[in-house]
């Protein structure tokens, strides 16, 4: 049984985050915690909105805190590469309410 | 502990995870760990059109407290097994 989460197979990847304001951030894992604390290199956020394309915020090195986490999700390159992302419109991710 | 072991078993079956933010992601579960931490594959959010946000991932982990519901097919669940464990989880812990 492992005790932390497994995200070891991820580590060096790039992944999607979704916190728990709602926001979406991309970058390399470096690194990881029990508590799901991870840090993320060469991370940029990616905001949506219903009125123009997304728009990708550089931000750099990051450390998220774990209990901000909601969503590590293992970034496909060849499918985010067919997205043209100033085209896409969406509502913001709503916050988690517990 | 009885979930952990209810959700191992559940392994390799099509789910959707319902979030506390709304989101709804179906995928097949991968793992789950002590935490009801959640892993999915082959992921596909339910409302795309709504949320694209996620069009580029196919496998995620969820962490479990973040979950509100676990949609589960009913072809998967032993109801009179469950209603025991529980039973006598409750009586005993």
């Amino acid at each position: 049984m492992l005790g932390g989460p497994g995200l070891e197979s991820v580590v060096d990847q790039i992944i999607s985050v979704i916190t728990n304001d709602g926001r979406n951030i991309v970058g390399v894992l470096k690194g990881f915690d029990q508590a799901t604390n991870i840090i993320l290199d060469e991370s940029h956020e990616r905001v949506y909105s219903t009125k123009e394309g997304v728009q990708q915020l550089v931000l750099g090195l990051y450390i998220i805190r774990g209990d901000n986490i909601s969503v590590i999700g293992e970034l496909d390159e060849e499918l985010d590469a067919g997205l043209d992302l100033s085209e896409l419109r969406a509502h913001p991710l709503k916050p988690v309410i517990h | 502990m009885l979930f952990f072991s209810y959700f191992k078993d559940l392994v390799g079956r099509e789910v959707t995870v319902e979030l506390k933010n709304d989101l709804a992601i179906r995928g097949t579960l991968h793992s789950v760990d002590q935490y009801l931490n959640i892993k999915l594959e082959n992921t596909r959010v339910v409302d795309q059109e709504k949320y694209p946000h996620m069009l580029s991932v196919r496998n995620c982990f969820i962490r479990g407290s973040v979950v509100r519901y676990v949609q589960l097919p009913p072809e998967g669940v032993d109801i009179e097994l469950l209603h025991d464990a529980t039973r006598r989880e409750a009586r005993g812990g």
